[in-house]
């Protein structure tokens, strides 16, 4: 890639206490476009987020944002160098309104385009707009986590960065927050680093991908790649190899293990 | 009614100071026992202006104010901050260690000392008839005051993005990192806020206490008030310490001598036995 990266990780260490949690992680991701990280619970993805929007201090390596270091700064320093973060689950404002919490999504901008802002996240999730007026901490979960979606996109991004957006939600809401993702992506030409459990919709949303194992990248590849790499489809896809010796799954080692 | 009225000014004063402590206790998870000190500073700094300094009253009182509101901010910043995520226990001792030094440091200001001093209010012994009633100025310019601040702080906390910041900060401190709210800075700004209200609460009880170094001791009023308003409410604050006032001028009509010191107590075991989490008590929790 000849265009300085909107996102490159190299060699970042982090910890909880004595718990390791990332172990020497490199990824890049180029802007304006949606990359994944994939990867089994535990694996780190979280942590890594949380390294990037300086939640977690990394213990070693750089990050950079658009070619500026980044690591090492407070969290609010680096919401204000253009970095959203929506977290996994339900890290919303339980006793303020939908509006209220979508009002603070601005809270580090002072222009004056703010309201209109706010609609257009509701013209991303109608929903939303029906309940602006109700406590947030009453929402479904669904709807909590389309609340932390369009809070993060009132910070106006250059890079978000997504946990988990289909955790814990049906089918069909998880196709609508996927082609939500597409559509914010494609009108605004946010860089997005996208983590997923979910290898199926990690790969059709995103052009590239890494795949994470306790706390290292042990793959990476463009998403059609990924697809037809035989233990991805194994492990993640949960398509069953035609093996022609007939080996035992648990019995084969991964390729990168 | 005289009762009644002097009754609800004294609960407003309690009011104001609960409404300190469940400010700070909202944000930062801390019990500030030295709420009560930060009302008599700002008592004191209204008495050095207007009386040792002569300056006009109205000056005096809203520098007090800022003056107390810095304190506050001062507290947070150098005390508090270093310690964070240390056990409650020790944020608690530093909070009372700062009670007692800041009335050991006023018994030791040149013009503060130990005496009792007078603070002289442009509406002193005034007197007003209502409803066959005479009512004192002090009592009426007090509960005035307090409705006026109690709906400033309102419309602060419902549309002010300071207001609304302070809020998110006090119920999902992670959530408000990701959105790139200054977490500390934050929290210095309610204490702050907290410290401001106190010192409103001291100038408008100097007038009937005076002012003097253990006029501070109101503030162990304050902690059964918030508690009977479900610590964490603020509405709820200011209802309790009316309540507790009320309750305590009416015992001291009504019962034997020495019933006027304990009935507010008497109250919060009541209050607590019945409704444990208070009567205002946020109604929903997070769910996990």
């Amino acid at each position: 890639m000849s265009t300085v990266p909107m996102l490159a990780l190299r060699n970042i260490e982090a910890s909880y206490g004595p718990v390791t949690a990332i172990r020497g992680v490199s990824l890049e991701v180029p802007p304006g476009v949606i990359v994944a990280l994939l990867g089994a619970n535990g694996a780190g993805k979280t942590s890594i987020l949380k390294a990037i929007s300086g939640i977690l201090k990394p213990t070693k390596g750089s990050i950079q944002l658009a070619g500026l270091r980044v690591d090492g700064l407070s969290p609010e320093r680096i919401v204000n160098a253009g970095v959203a973060h929506a977290p996994e689950g339900r890290e919303i404002f339980p006793l303020l309104t939908v509006h209220e919490n979508l009002r603070l999504g601005a809270y580090i901008r002072a222009d004056s385009e703010v309201a209109k802002d706010i609609d257009a996240a509701y013209s991303y999730f109608p929903e939303l707009r029906q309940r602006a007026r109700d406590m947030a901490g009453q929402l479904s979960g669904g709807q909590q986590q389309m609340l932390s979606i369009a809070r993060s996109l009132l910070i106006q991004p250059k890079l978000l960065l997504l946990d988990e957006p289909s955790l814990g939600l049906s089918p069909r809401l998880t196709e609508e927050i996927v082609a939500i993702i597409t559509r914010i992506n494609r009108e605004h030409g946010t860089t997005i680093l996208l983590v997923e459990q979910n290898a199926r919709i990690a790969l059709r949303t995103a052009s590239y991908a890494y795949v994470m194992e306790v706390g290292r990248i042990v793959l990476e590849g463009s998403s059609e790649t990924l697809s037809e790499h035989q233990d991805v489809k194994e492990y993640y896809l949960g398509i069953k190899a035609d093996s022609v010796r007939g080996e035992k799954r648990w019995k084969r080692r991964k390729s990168w293990n | 009614m005289q009762i009644v009225i002097s009754g609800l000014a004294v609960g407003c004063v309690y009011g104001l100071i609960a409404l300190g402590f469940v400010l700070i206790y909202k944000a930062t998870e801390t019990v500030n026992f030295a709420q009560g000190e930060l009302m008599m500073i700002g008592a004191y700094f209204a008495y050095t202006m207007a009386e040792l300094w002569h300056w006009p009253f109205l000056l005096s009182v809203l520098l007090a104010i800022l003056a107390t509101a810095l304190v506050g901010a001062a507290i947070e910043r150098v005390l508090l901050r270093p310690i964070e995520g240390e056990p409650t226990i020790a944020v608690i001792m530093v909070t009372l260690a700062i009670g007692m030094i800041a009335r050991g440091v006023a018994s030791a200001m040149p013009g503060w000392g130990t005496d009792t001093h007078h603070l002289r209010v442009p509406y002193q012994g005034g007197l007003v008839d209502l409803f066959q009633a005479r009512l004192s100025m002090e009592h009426i310019v007090i509960v005035c005051s307090t409705a006026g601040l109690c709906l400033a702080l309102f419309y602060f906390f419902r549309a002010a993005k300071l207001g609304l910041a302070m809020r998110a900060v006090s119920q999902n401190q992670l959530a408000a990192y990701y959105i790139g709210i200054p977490v500390s800075g934050t929290n210095a700004r309610v204490w702050a806020l907290s410290g401001g209200i106190a010192a409103v609460a001291g100038i408008l009880m100097a007038p009937i206490t005076f002012v003097h170094i253990n006029m501070g001791s109101v503030g162990v009023m304050a902690i059964p008030a918030a508690v009977i308003g479900g610590f964490g409410s603020i509405p709820g604050a200011v209802a309790g310490g009316l309540i507790l006032g009320l309750c305590e001028s009416l015992a001291g009509l009504y019962l034997p001598e020495g019933f006027k010191d304990a009935a507010p107590h008497v109250l919060v075991l009541l209050v607590l036995m019945i409704k444990p989490s208070g009567l205002f008590a946020d109604q929903i929790r997070k769910k996990v």
